[in-house]
């Protein structure tokens, strides 16, 4: 095998680190990537240890219904994906053996459940938060996580499909909401650096849907909204988003009807990490064997 | 056309005064303008004038205020009749 003209996605499978399924952008995890992803939660907790946050742990499928409420499907239809299942009779049972028997369409029957694949991890937690009524004076704070779907299938190892996000989500007053992100934005360089990873920061987009969605887009960049921590994984020049920082003003505050200590409208922001791409980054930048990595970076992850 | 505008205003930008009490060049952001209402306010203008905004003005700045939403729709006004 040639090592020099493989990819890097090929590199990853033929050392067992991921495992191909047969759809880009959906892998099995090796050891070594596991062990990888366990030592950067740690790290993240360590990162994030005086604040107290509330763990929350997420499914990959959330609530069909609030979904739905949460205006994904403006925004972002072409990425999302539904949970259906089968729900006819034992003819139709018959008839759908029959169709996958012969290459046929066996999905067009399919009901959808009441379950929809969680696009990002916040999504589930903001009616969680709604439902417990006003927040306190200090606002909440939370340590959530859950694997994500989005439907962007690319030979980029880094473009999974399905994917794990842990966030850190502030919903309180608009100045505890923005003082949130900005620590994150600190905190994120000595996280990137305890990593040794090369990267930057540059404001960012989230890839709204159509012509409304240009605008949008260009809206959230004007008011720098949304930040990134970008390290070169593919290319070097696309690097890869491997963290963000998003302000949403009272965006999901006013949708969900969260209120402050004092009766107005909560402002949210969040800090999420892709789990995955950090794990990527770090096999592409000190090598595919986790053994030969550098002392400081294998230390900081306590591996 | 200003009467138009303000029109759409007081359907799609949920703003919290009424369009007609507000300046050419007020900022309608500062008066409720949310990015997605600025987007429904996009679409109705296209509709009512029989226009398309082209890429460009897909911004914030485009529908800021009454002035800047009708200076768009006259320039694109003036490149069709180019």
């Amino acid at each position: 095998m040639c090592q020099a003209c493989d990819s890097f996605l090929d590199r990853l499978f033929a050392k067992g680190v991921l495992h191909a399924t047969g759809v880009d952008g959906l892998y099995g995890r090796g050891q070594a990537f596991e062990a990888v992803i366990e030592g950067m939660d740690r790290l993240i907790t360590r990162f994030s240890a005086g604040d107290r946050a509330e763990v929350i742990r997420f499914p990959p499928g959330m609530n069909r219904g609030l979904f739905e409420k949460s205006g994904y499907m403006k925004n972002f239809p072409q990425l999302a994906g539904t949970v259906h299942s089968f729900a006819g009779s034992e003819k139709d049972h018959l008839a759908l053996l029959d169709n996958i028997h012969n290459g046929g369409d066996w999905t067009g029957g399919q009901e959808a459940t009441d379950i929809v694949l969680t696009p990002a991890a916040c999504y589930p937690l903001y009616p969680i938060v709604a439902r417990r009524g006003p927040l306190a004076a200090e606002g909440g704070l939370f340590d959530i996580q859950s694997y994500c779907f989005r439907r962007e299938p690319s030979k980029d190892p880094a473009r999974m499909q399905m994917f794990r996000m842990r966030e850190f989500v502030r919903i309180g007053a608009p100045e505890q909401a923005a003082s949130f992100r900005e620590s994150w934005l600190e905190r994120a360089r000595d996280f990137a650096e305890a990593l040794e990873l090369p990267h930057h920061i540059d404001v960012a987009n989230d890839p709204f849907f159509g012509r409304a969605g240009r605008m949008m887009a260009s809206s959230q960049r004007e008011q720098a909204l949304k930040f990134e921590l970008l390290v070169p994984i593919e290319s070097a020049e696309n690097p890869t988003a491997c963290q963000s920082f998003n302000y949403h003003q009272d965006h999901f505050g006013a949708l969900w009807d969260i209120k402050t200590a004092t009766g107005e409208t909560a402002h949210t922001a969040c800090v999420g990490f892709g789990m995955e791409r950090l794990a990527l980054a770090l096999f592409k930048h000190h090598g595919i064997d986790a053994d030969g990595w550098p002392n400081s970076v294998r230390s900081a992850l306590s591996l | 056309m200003f009467d138009t505008i303000r029109r759409l205003v007081d359907e799609q930008g949920r703003l919290s005064v009424a369009a007609a009490t507000i300046g050419d060049d007020a900022d309608l952001y500062a008066t409720g303008l949310t990015s997605f209402a600025a987007v429904q306010l996009m679409l109705a203008l296209e509709e009512t004038f029989d226009v398309e905004f082209p890429d460009r003005m897909l911004n914030r700045r485009s529908f800021s205020s009454i002035a800047a939403i009708a200076n768009c729709l006259q320039e694109i006004k003036a490149e069709e009749a180019a």
